[in-house]
């Protein structure tokens, strides 16, 4: 009776599913990685310059040789900037295509969504830019090949206190990004430790358009400076209507805002505001030179962090590959785990026991619509 | 007390946007007793052309009031455009056919336009060309007004003037009227039941795309679904005024904007979304024809 | 018992033992996911017929109920559960025992926050109704949003951190086709039996059943109440089936989804919104690039249904009769 109804849908399903399932991954030759990235939506550019640093990684190595005697071959799917969507993803590229390590995700909370189902397959997994601790908080197989929160809250803070002399600080945070939370916690502490004062401590959701209400309560608590450790989508239009409602005081941010978009969007709103990231294209090293170069004549523009961070990942991923002799999780874990001064063009990488990267980060300074290097701090 | 004035004055303008959308509802709900779901997608499909339509004219590279009003008009006319179609292909055939079936189909256009907008014009979000220049144009002390702001106050409110006078001054006016008061009635009086009602779609799309042109010019970022929480927040406005008034949709607007805005200001921004939904189930529950609206008896 | 009955317990357990061992090993993790998600959106499709195709009140706001219990049921886990099962040793039969508790709970929950919406909401008639229920479903999804101890804007890991080793999630497509029986079957008898028939009475003439002496607003309470109680329950497995959940999963277009789902098979049949829900949850994940594609889909198919066929694929009509004597109309 009713087996009767349940063995109909589940024959429909299980047919449909038998003809779906010849699906798998690629064959012998090749050795399948898989990209978690934000393609689309909001942070579109977040993935997709990671995504671009990744590709241009893989082509140079398979162009050598690939790793193992075999070519890497890089799956990207796409989850929208939507935080679930990076779970269903990961389990796409875990499930379907078999990767044997999962690159991404650039956000935090993304990262977060995706971290357990690598957990679960035993299959490592390196996130190019999620800053916030929790991602790597705990897990076997998770790791980092950037710097954590704690770290560039309290860079922004001290930068704040010591470079623009602000005592009184106001923070503009994004309450559904772990990202955000995050780094607006660390700074609040740090400000207080220093002796500043936290003026006014407001909050917006990602997706919001509007902001004069928040930004009228900061600009009456007359602040020297604000927070907004954000993306840089929101922080277009924040900067906006920040100078209409008249506040000229500087907007500071992290990594979040490293994207053009912010340019684009905020446009001469912006001049003069500061951020903390993990590499300038600006700068003088070398490798930083010949990558920039590379990029541009590979894409066009410059790159930006995550484009940096993005190719800097896949190449540990690569090296740890070698190390490793073999792609089954454990063994590549370990070796990603073993990572130790390794030479990236966001600067030299070892991975801590907590499957952190120690780096140092720098300050740039908008100027002239453009990022402009400020100054280095070291990650002592 | 500065503090105040300005939230006051962030709020009147925000809410004027939700009072052009909720008039659309309003009067389409005068004259079919429908929500019409996708009316807030409506406001999006303003957003959009005019951005399209801006590209396509090459302006934004300048600021220039005459692209903005041309912007505007193109918008207006497109969302007009659609409005009737929309009434005509998914709502006409079901009228008469209880007040189930349109509320479905006007989700499932609702959907439509969301879904088919995120494939047409990409899921990423626009950046609305700065068509006007962004400049302070009155202080007093702390309290700012930018000509932006300025502009979405003054167009919003002589259009609702303007919708004002058609509906108490024209011969359309009146036929709406009369179809809202009693449609089959109105019918028999020789008034154009069907092309009245084309019309008020119309128009309500009209002033839908204004809004969308105008949430471009003050908070620039566009994308397929900005219409659905804006809709459904001009639809508690619509409720909150008395949903069939039109006076009413306009000092529901303001009235939300205005709340929204003083909510954020001094409580918690989490709580935006949620103040709209609250509003909608206390009016409902203990006013439900709303703050101009006349109780209503159901005829058994 | 009588041996008939005895013989169908005993296939539909075989059916359950099937699901649980044999399907996963035929088929990879992918589709036993997607085989898990069709049979929640069963048990949440039918919640909703009861009270939309049933007793013909017009709710739009359902998810808000499964997050409920998502929510609920998951913090019950973490917060007790893992305690529960870590001192049980974790073994299979403590898993077995322990696994209604957590969708109970859901259920309660969400049957709870069903009465504080059903009893003002129901005073309202039709698209009053309708967006009353929207606007509760909203203000429960960001009420959840702002509760830290779940997670808030950062969804909510079905992970305790004082027992790490614990794995709280329940993927076993037995348990989840086996509530989904159950569900159908609660409903099935409450509707197609003698009292039921008071559900479609309120239906088909509101006024009518009044003046009958049909305690008109009790019933409807009452099928807003059964509705919810499984919309949390719906809820609640998927809470434990992703092992992740974020109040994004329950927004009104999930609610719009169940609402097609009901629309789509048949305002009034149970069947009717089983295959709807299998269908339309399955074939947009199996198809692969129909991705985008998949809510374009369901507007059109909603559009077209309404204004073409506005019964629906059943219609009224249940491919099963339920109850002989009470049954849906088969053919008449």
């Amino acid at each position: 009776m009713r087996g009767v109804l349940r063995a109909a849908v589940l024959g429909l399903s299980l047919a449909s599913a038998a003809i779906g399932c010849s699906g798998g991954s690629g064959g012998g030759d090749s050795i399948v990685v898989g990209h978690v990235a934000s393609m689309t939506g909001d942070t579109a550019t977040f993935g997709r310059s990671a995504d671009q640093g990744m590709r241009m990684a893989i082509e140079e190595i398979n162009a050598k040789g690939g790793v193992l005697g075999k070519k890497l071959d890089l799956v990207t799917e796409d989850d929208r900037s939507v935080t679930e969507e990076a779970r269903t993803a990961a389990q796409k590229l875990l499930q379907r295509d078999r990767v044997i390590a999962l690159l991404g995700e650039v956000a935090s909370s993304r990262s977060l969504a995706a971290g357990p189902e690598a957990e679960r397959a035993k299959v490592p997994m390196i996130s190019p830019g999620s800053t916030n601790p929790k991602v790597t908080e705990g897990k076997e197989y998770v790791f980092r090949a950037c710097f954590i929160d704690p770290f560039q809250g309290a860079v922004m803070a001290r930068f704040a206190a010591q470079e623009l002399h602000a005592k009184r600080l106001a923070i503009l945070f994004d309450f559904k990004q772990d990202y955000s939370v995050g780094l607006a916690e660390f700074f609040r502490e740090t400000v207080k430790k220093d002796g500043g004062e936290i003026v006014a401590d407001e909050r917006y959701t990602s997706g919001d358009i509007e902001f004069r209400a928040q930004l009228t309560t900061i600009r009456a608590a007359n602040p020297d400076a604000i927070f907004v450790p954000g993306y840089y989508t929101e922080l277009g239009l924040i900067a906006k209507q920040a100078r209409e409602l008249g506040i000229t005081v500087p907007l500071l941010g992290g990594d979040g805002w490293d994207s053009e978009k912010t340019l684009e969007i905020g446009g001469s709103a912006v001049e003069g505001y500061y951020f903390s990231t993990h590499y300038a294209a600006d700068s003088t090293d070398p490798r930083v030179q010949e990558f920039v170069k590379r990029f541009g004549e590979k894409y066009g523009g410059t790159p930006d962090a995550m484009a940096a961070l993005g190719y800097d990942t896949a190449r540990i991923l690569a090296d740890a590959l070698t190390r490793a002799g073999s792609t089954e999780g454990p063994k590549l874990r370990d070796a990603i785990a073993a990572t130790q001064n390794f030479e990236g063009v966001t600067g030299k990488i070892t991975i801590d026991e907590h499957h952190n990267a120690r780096k140092d980060a720098v300050v740039l300074k908008i100027e002239g619509g453009k990022f402009r290097f400020y100054r280095n701090v070291s990650a002592e | 007390m500065e503090n105040l004035l300005q939230q006051l004055l962030n709020g009147v303008t925000w809410g004027s946007i939700y009072a052009l959308i909720a008039l659309g509802y309003t009067m389409v709900y005068g004259v079919l007793r429908l929500i019409n779901f996708a009316h807030g997608e409506v406001y999006m499909i303003g957003a959009m052309s005019g951005f399209y339509v801006a590209r396509a004219l090459g302006l934004g590279v300048e600021p220039s009031l005459l692209g903005l009003i041309g912007v505007l008009v193109a918008s207006m006319a497109i969302c007009g455009v659609l409005g009737a179609t929309i009434e005509r292909v998914a709502y006409r055939p079901l009228r008469g056919a209880g007040r189930l079936a349109p509320l479905i189909t006007a989700i499932g256009v609702s959907l439509f336009l969301q879904n088919a907008g995120q494939l047409v014009f990409g899921a990423d979000p626009k950046f609305f060309p700065p068509l006007l220049r962004a400049s302070e144009v009155f202080r007093a002390g702390h309290v700012a007004i930018t000509n932006i702001q300025l502009t979405v106050l003054v167009t919003a409110l002589l259009l609702m003037g303007a919708l004002e006078f058609i509906v108490q001054r024209t011969r359309f006016g009146r036929a709406m009227r009369a179809v809202a008061y009693d449609a089959p009635a109105a019918a028999l009086m020789g008034v154009p039941v069907d092309r009245v009602i084309s019309g008020t779609f119309v128009l309500g799309s009209v002033l839908a795309a204004a809004a969308g042109i105008l949430v471009g010019l003050s908070n620039p970022k566009i994308d397929p679904l900005m219409g659905l929480m804006p809709g459904l927040k001009a639809f508690v406005a619509a409720v909150l005024g008395g949903i069939g008034s039109v006076p009413g949709a306009m000092v529901g607007g303001l009235l939300l904007g205005v709340i929204e805005t003083l909510v954020t200001g001094y409580l918690s921004s989490t709580y935006r979304d949620a103040i709209a939904f609250v509003i909608l189930v206390v009016i409902l529950l203990y006013r439900p024809t709303g703050l101009f609206g006349a109780p209503q008896t159901e005829k058994v | 018992m009588n041996p008939t009955r005895l013989a169908q317990v005993g296939v539909a357990l075989a059916v359950l033992a099937g699901l649980h061992w044999l399907v996963p090993l035929g088929l990879n993790a992918y589709y036993v996911t997607i085989l898990s998600r069709i049979g929640i959106a069963v048990v949440a499709a039918v919640s909703l017929q009861l009270v939309n195709g049933f007793t013909g009140q017009f709710s739009i706001g359902h998810a808000g109920f499964m997050a409920l219990g998502a929510y609920s049921s998951a913090a019950f886990s973490v917060y007790l559960g893992a305690g529960l099962l870590d001192a049980a040793g974790d073994a299979g039969l403590a898993r077995l025992l322990y696994f209604p508790l957590p969708l109970v709970c859901g259920g309660l929950v969400a049957a709870a926050a069903g009465l504080v919406v059903a009893v003002p909401a129901l005073r309202l008639r039709g698209d009053y109704l309708a967006i009353a229920t929207l606007g509760a479903g909203e203000i429960i999804r960001i009420a959840i949003l702002n509760v830290d101890a779940v997670g808030g804007a950062r969804g909510f890991s079905l992970a305790a951190a004082d027992h790490p080793l614990i794995d709280l999630r329940f993927d076993s497509l037995a348990g989840v086709y086996g509530v989904a029986a159950l569900t159908v079957l609660a409903i099935a008898r409450l509707v197609y039996s003698g009292g039921g028939l008071a559900f479609r009475a309120v239906r088909e003439d509101e006024v009518a059943a009044e003046s009958l002496g049909i305690p008109t607003t009790r019933v409807k309470v009452e099928a807003f109440l059964v509705a919810s109680f499984f919309a949390g329950v719906a809820g609640a497995l998927f809470a434990h089936s992703e092992g992740y959940i974020h109040t994004n999963s329950f927004s009104f277009v999930r609610s719009f989804e169940l609402v097609a789902f009901v629309v789509l098979g048949g305002l009034g049949s149970l069947s009717g919104a089983i295959l709807a829900a299998a269908t339309l949850t399955a074939a947009p994940e199996l198809l692969r690039g129909l991705g985008e594609w998949r809510m374009v889909l369901y507007a059109v198919l909603l559009i077209a249904t309404m204004i073409l066929r506005p019964q629906g694929l059943l219609g009224q009509r249940e491919l099963l009769h339920f109850g002989r004597k009470h049954g849906a109309p088969r053919s008449e």
